[in-house]
């Protein structure tokens, strides 16, 4: 016959128990949705520091054009930093839901790499390209104004390669060609024609 | 050793063995071809009997098509073209192709790792393969994959009647030969289709008749006649003309003679190959390619309406309103199949088309755009060899000149059009003029772009713009 107090304080302690695994459990799914939830932020933290009046050329799903916007941005010191900062600041435009051009959750850029003579290589995370609204015209404006804001920005850079996860893809969303290095005065010449 | 009734025999029945062989193989029936006529390539393989039928290997039917593997495995034998995979069983007549069943109408023999089907199955089997249509005329041994064919027509020179001119759609190399009372030309590497009526008459004492017909792996036409005949070559062998000996005689004598040149004799000479204008032969003017297909849908417009399906009705419109404009036109893909960007410019590349012309269809934006290439950042030529990222780069102003043209027809329609350089491949691939068409609805209702009148409305825009522009672009080497 086991004592009445033993049945008692066994039944208390394992009450406790599932009250603790639930409660467990609980936050553990709150903590998950939480980081779902932010993950459409920009991977880095922003740049704090001076900030510097910049030129970004934003694209225009309504009329499909390419116009320069000016910006005031903090700006570090470093030529790939500064790319990298420019282009983060192109992609919180795009991220925004009244964007002119909207980018899906999530893009962002991870980093750029200026390699001498003359080559900048953009690496844009997954999410960029597989978010990516599919069509030529569409398409075409989001690398033009990737390229056209680095460019602009950056003296000396004659040519530029658009990496996803740091690896060659053949298009961002099917149409637009990332196979191969953009010549950065017949992205200029097309940055005529979109304006 | 002292011979047995049955040895004693022996030396007598060799020779006997011997020359019944000999009868026998005097009189064996010659080896029988299937001729393959693809946009590729045109292609002869050897038929085997087996059961009493006709047989041909399978890898060597798809190995000049693309990228072809097969693995035999015991009696499985497992055969991959570009993304399908087919597999069979040595002596079954099923056949398992991308997980569904398949009849092959005789049994599948695996012979020294080749994969022998019937001759026959090949019209069912193909499409499977290849994702796109195949005509087999089983019993001349020809086979066609995709729109290959050549036509032709013959009629009496309206100037002479003892000439009869034969006009194909595509330039063709026959072989000739003549004989008493005919003359023969016999078509071995061309996919030359029989006209409506295989019998052909003419209203000329010289030249009464013709026919058509086929018979192991070719075409021949043969012409009859009352009088020796010649054929010469023209129109970049497009046009061949036979003609009464005597008369090409008169002619020859004549083109010494120019003052006294008649219109009779006024037919140009064979071509010249000229070294700084290299002779072009081109099966078709334009080639359309519907963009996407398989697996890549381009753009979802819908979860019922894809960029790839929207593409092929595009394309087959646009042939229907280029080819009654008199212009010969290949669409690259005809159904849903997968097309790589490099094929789709090999393709096009090897047939030497006048344009290549890429349709695409979008949500984003209203009318039409219509892109020429946005040429990257590339290796330079060497020697004769074009860079292949920058190939399009003699012919871009070509191209933008096409880009104009159909621009400003679509102006002409009230179209709202905009012309624009793309990074799109591949466009920059392409030696001839390149243009892609990126079609989007006129207002927001994107289902405007299933609406036949609004594709015949764009694809018709496209068709006269290319026909004004045909001198310039058939000029182009």
């Amino acid at each position: 016959m086991i004592p009445r107090h033993l049945v008692i304080g066994v039944a208390v302690l394992l009450v406790a128990a599932l009250g603790m695994s639930l409660y467990a459990w609980h936050m553990r799914k709150a903590a998950t949705s939480t980081v779902a939830s932010s993950d459409t932020r920009p991977l880095a933290p922003p740049v704090a520091g001076p900030t510097e009046r910049v030129v970004l050329f934003v694209a225009h799903d309504e009329d499909g054009s390419l116009r320069a916007e000016s910006a005031q941005i903090p700006m570090p010191t470093g030529r790939q930093q500064r790319s990298e900062e420019l282009l983060r600041a192109l992609l919180s435009l795009y991220l925004d839901k009244s964007s002119p051009h909207v980018l899906g959750p999530g893009s962002d850029v991870r980093s750029v790499f200026l390699v001498d003579p003359g080559l900048a290589v953009i690496d844009l995370n997954s999410a960029f390209a597989d978010t990516h609204r599919s069509g030529i015209l569409v398409e075409e404006l989001t690398v033009a104004s990737l390229i056209h804001t680095v460019s602009a920005n950056t003296p000396g850079i004659l040519k530029v390669q658009i990496l996803v996860d740091g690896k060659e893809r053949e298009t961002l969303a099917g149409h637009a060609d990332l196979t191969g290095y953009y010549d950065v005065s017949a992205v200029n010449q097309l940055a005529t024609q979109l304006q | 050793m002292p011979w047995t009734k049955r040895s004693r025999s022996a030396p007598l029945s060799i020779p006997a063995v011997i020359v019944m062989s000999a009868i026998l193989l005097s009189g064996a029936a010659p080896e029988k071809h299937l001729s393959v006529y693809s946009v590729v390539a045109n292609y002869s393989l050897t038929l085997v009997q087996r059961d009493g039928r006709d047989y041909v290997g399978l890898l060597e039917v798809l190995e000049p098509l693309g990228k072809v593997s097969a693995r035999s495995e015991g009696s499985r034998w497992r055969l991959r073209y570009n993304n399908v995979q087919g597999d069979f069983q040595a002596g079954k007549t099923r056949a398992r192709i991308q997980g569904r069943d398949y009849d092959l109408g005789g049994k599948f023999f695996a012979e020294n790792s080749r994969g022998l089907v019937p001759l026959s199955s090949l019209s069912s089997l193909l499409p499977r393969f290849l994702g796109g249509p195949v005509t087999l005329h089983e019993d001349s041994g020809r086979l066609f994959i995709g729109s290959v064919a050549t036509h032709f027509t013959a009629s009496l020179a309206t100037d002479n009647s003892s000439r009869l001119v034969f006009n194909f759609t595509a330039p063709v190399n026959p072989t000739v030969g003549t004989e008493p009372g005919r003359l023969r030309m016999t078509f071995n590497h061309e996919p030359i289709v029989s006209p409506a009526s295989p019998t052909l008459t003419f209203g000329s004492k010289a030249i009464p008749s013709a026919s058509y017909s086929e018979g192991n792996g070719a075409a021949v036409i043969t012409v009859n006649s009352t009088v020796p005949l010649i054929a010469s070559f023209s129109n970049n062998g497009r046009t061949v003309t036979i003609t009464p000996s005597s008369v090409a005689a008169a002619v020859a004598q004549n083109a010494t003679q120019p003052a006294s040149a008649t219109p009779a004799v006024s037919e140009p000479p064979p071509p010249v190959a000229n070294p700084s204008s290299p002779q072009v032969y081109r099966r078709y003017f334009a080639v359309v390619d519907a963009s996407h297909g398989g697996d890549d849908h381009g753009e979802t417009l819908s979860s019922a309406l894809l960029e790839k399906d929207i593409t092929v009705a595009l394309a087959r419109s646009l042939r229907q309103e280029l080819e009654s404009r008199g212009i010969t036109t290949l669409v690259l893909r005809d159904s849903d199949a997968n097309l790589s960007l490099d094929q789709r410019a090999i393709f096009a590349n090897a047939d030497h088309a006048a344009i290549y012309i890429a349709l695409h269809a979008a949500s984003n934006g209203h009318g039409v755009r219509v892109y020429t290439a946005l040429l990257p950042y590339g290796e330079d030529d060497r020697g004769p060899f074009h860079s292949w990222t920058t190939a399009q780069h003699a012919w871009l102003p070509l191209s933008q000149s096409a880009a104009s043209a159909v621009a400003a027809e679509m102006q002409k329609r009230q179209v709202p059009v905009r012309t624009l350089s793309a990074p799109l491949r591949p466009l920059n691939n392409v030696t001839g003029a390149a243009i892609a068409v990126e079609v989007a609805p006129q207002g927001s209702d994107f289902s405007q772009l299933t609406a036949p009148d609004y594709q015949q409305l764009i694809t018709s825009a496209v068709a006269t713009a290319i026909a004004a522009t045909r001198d310039q672009l058939g000029a182009a080497p």
